[in-house]
């Protein structure tokens, strides 16, 4: 526990007069940032040690009972060295749903930010090759968001057919 | 897509001349499942590659949201299909956190043993098939011929050999019997001679040694900042593993070491699944040997573990116990929280981040795929290689191309 006390303070005084919400479950700690302060946020992170970026990954908080932001972007970060993790949050809404990439920050953010966009539209500005990651290109919806059906609304059915000769 | 893949920034302009493109995949003996790759070529060297992936998407997170905590196992299954039980390991692992529920020992070492049968299960067609793949077959065999054990035992313990759907919250679906933990035995005594074997026909084949050392290579950094982790990242001297740093099920009591390689090239990760496969060996002997007794499900309130079949089937008591664990309005609430459980599994870190919302069934569950992170390093290991350790790099880094897509 010792250790994250001290990301909390290296994160406090980093980021002066910025609210962060910090709280705990089971011995993982977690902190809420605003997402106007999440690059420098993270940026802090780093060079504190948490040198590996585990997962980004995102919740739609649509039917969430008292949740009061559309989306929670979740960084999941880790120190190979002593092994600490922390967990990251920011929060979202429509229709601002725009975060800064953690590229610059760590590589291994590329992929997954695209999953993230991919599955529930939420852009990273700043990402060197931001497209679909899993889903085609001409796909319109985000099938993650909780009013996106489980069984989807027919996209498969209507893909366009292309012909041996059309191709 | 080809075409404005070409005009990828990070080309040299002046080299562009004579640059041809190569579709790889999606249906290529190489890629083992379906992923295609853009490769750029310079003659015969990859300058660039860019992967493509999504062929296999099946929404299995979106799933996650309609199937309670014991359903989604059999989901799960089909992730990493080359080791399936260590996902539900990894699955009822998280979900076992978020409920704050603690195995009993039986069980406890049961999944240990099941966790790591299913290393030595993946290791063994990994490291088989990438030598496959560079033209050896013969220890493909030898490999799969101990696989086909391995299927055998899943079938003794769960009635299933691929898609065994074997744990559940707070226990498994039957407890083991004596003639499964003899043919656990049997197996760790036979191992050893079909172990060497197929160590005897690569390890110092030349052949293969040739294509494989300095190919491919991932530095320490790059491993970190990608998020690489378990072989790939152990193989680039990143001494990590979650079973010794974040003892989970019964590790704390067994005696093992971390294999790592300091050359991060494909020679070396295949060493690091080599020795893994003797440390699992090791592991499977203790626990075996010192497997306790007593019940698999956890004992308590009664409304988290299920009970036996033989008690459903025989006692009203035992009946009401299952109803109350099956009917969708009496199950076990779960706390409204966000938890995050990982596992080291044969392919790396698979971890689940499961948010709840007070139900027996997940808000959202996110799976952390090991195969998704190491195949986004890829082009970062191809590039400077020649076209034909295209199929040593992605033979060494184990993509499961239905883990990866999900």
């Amino acid at each position: 526990m010792t250790a994250a006390t001290n990301m909390k303070e290296v994160l406090e005084s980093k980021l002066g007069g910025v609210s962060l919400v910090w709280s705990a479950f089971r011995d993982q700690n977690r902190v809420a940032v605003p997402a106007s302060h999440i690059a420098a946020a993270l940026q802090t992170l780093r060079d504190a040690g948490m040198d590996q970026l585990v997962d980004i990954t995102a919740v739609d908080m649509l039917e969430y009972p008292g949740a009061t932001d559309r989306f929670e972007v979740v960084y999941l970060l880790l120190n190979t060295t002593s092994g600490e993790r922390l967990t990251v949050k920011t929060h979202v809404n429509e229709p601002e749903l725009k975060l800064p990439s953690a590229c610059p920050v760590w590589f291994g953010a590329d992929w997954l930010e695209r999953e993230v966009y991919d599955m529930f539209g939420i852009v990273f500005e700043g990402h060197p090759n931001f497209k679909r990651l899993l889903l085609p290109d001409a796909f319109e919806s985000f099938p993650l968001r909780k009013d996106y059906p489980v069984k989807g609304r027919g996209e498969r059915h209507n893909f366009p057919i292309i012909t041996r000769a059309e191709s | 897509m080809p075409l404005d893949l070409i005009d990828s920034p990070d080309l040299d302009a002046g080299f562009r001349e004579g640059l041809w493109t190569l579709n790889f995949g999606p249906q290529h003996p190489a890629t083992h499942t379906t992923l295609r790759l853009v490769l750029q070529l310079d003659g015969e060297m990859v300058i660039g590659a860019e992967p493509d992936i999504g062929f296999l998407h099946s929404g299995f997170e979106k799933l996650a949201e309609v199937l309670d905590y014991n359903q989604y196992v059999t989901i799960v299954d089909r992730m990493n299909y080359i080791s399936p039980m260590a996902n539900e390991i990894a699955w009822h692992h998280a979900v076992e956190g978020l409920l704050g529920i603690e195995l009993t020992p039986r069980c406890k070492y049961i999944r240990t043993i099941f966790a790591e049968l299913m290393r030595i299960h993946d290791h063994l067609l990994c490291t088989g098939t990438c030598v496959l793949d560079l033209g050896g077959a013969t220890a493909f065999m030898y490999a799969f011929n101990e696989r086909e054990k391995i299927y055998e035992i899943c079938e003794r313990a769960s009635g299933q050999r691929f898609h065994t759907g074997y744990t559940r919250v707070g226990g498994l679906l039957y407890d083991v019997t004596d003639d499964w933990i003899k043919m656990v035995r049997d197996f760790c005594k036979t191992f050893p001679k079909a172990y060497k074997d197929f160590a005897g026909l690569v390890m110092k084949n030349r052949i293969f040694v040739e294509r494989t050392k300095g190919v491919g290579v991932l530095t320490k950094e790059d491993a970190i900042a990608g998020s690489a982790s378990g072989p790939v990242a152990r193989a680039s001297g990143v001494e990590r593993d979650l079973r010794r740093d974040e003892p989970y099920l019964a590790y704390n009591d067994l005696d093992f070491d971390v294999c790592c390689a300091q050359g991060g090239d494909c020679y070396a990760r295949f060493q690091v699944r080599m020795m893994e496969m003797l440390e699992s060996l090791k592991i499977i002997e203790q626990a075996v040997e010192n497997l306790p007794s007593g019940p698999v499900f956890i004992s308590g309130t009664g409304k988290e573990g299920l009970p036996d079949k033989t008690e459903v089937y025989r006692s009203i008591e035992g009946l009401i116990h299952h109803f109350e664990n099956i009917m969708p309005n009496r199950q076990m609430p779960s706390p409204k929280e966000s938890y995050y459980g990982a596992t080291e599994s044969p392919n790396g870190e698979l971890g689940y981040y499961i948010v709840s919302d007070g139900d027996f069934k997940a808000y959202r569950a996110r799976t952390r795929p090991p195969s998704l992170l190491h195949f986004s390093l890829f082009s970062r290991m191809i590039r400077g290689c020649m076209l034909s350790d295209v199929a040593a790099v992605l033979g060494s880094i184990n993509i499961i191309a239905a883990e990866l897509d999900r």
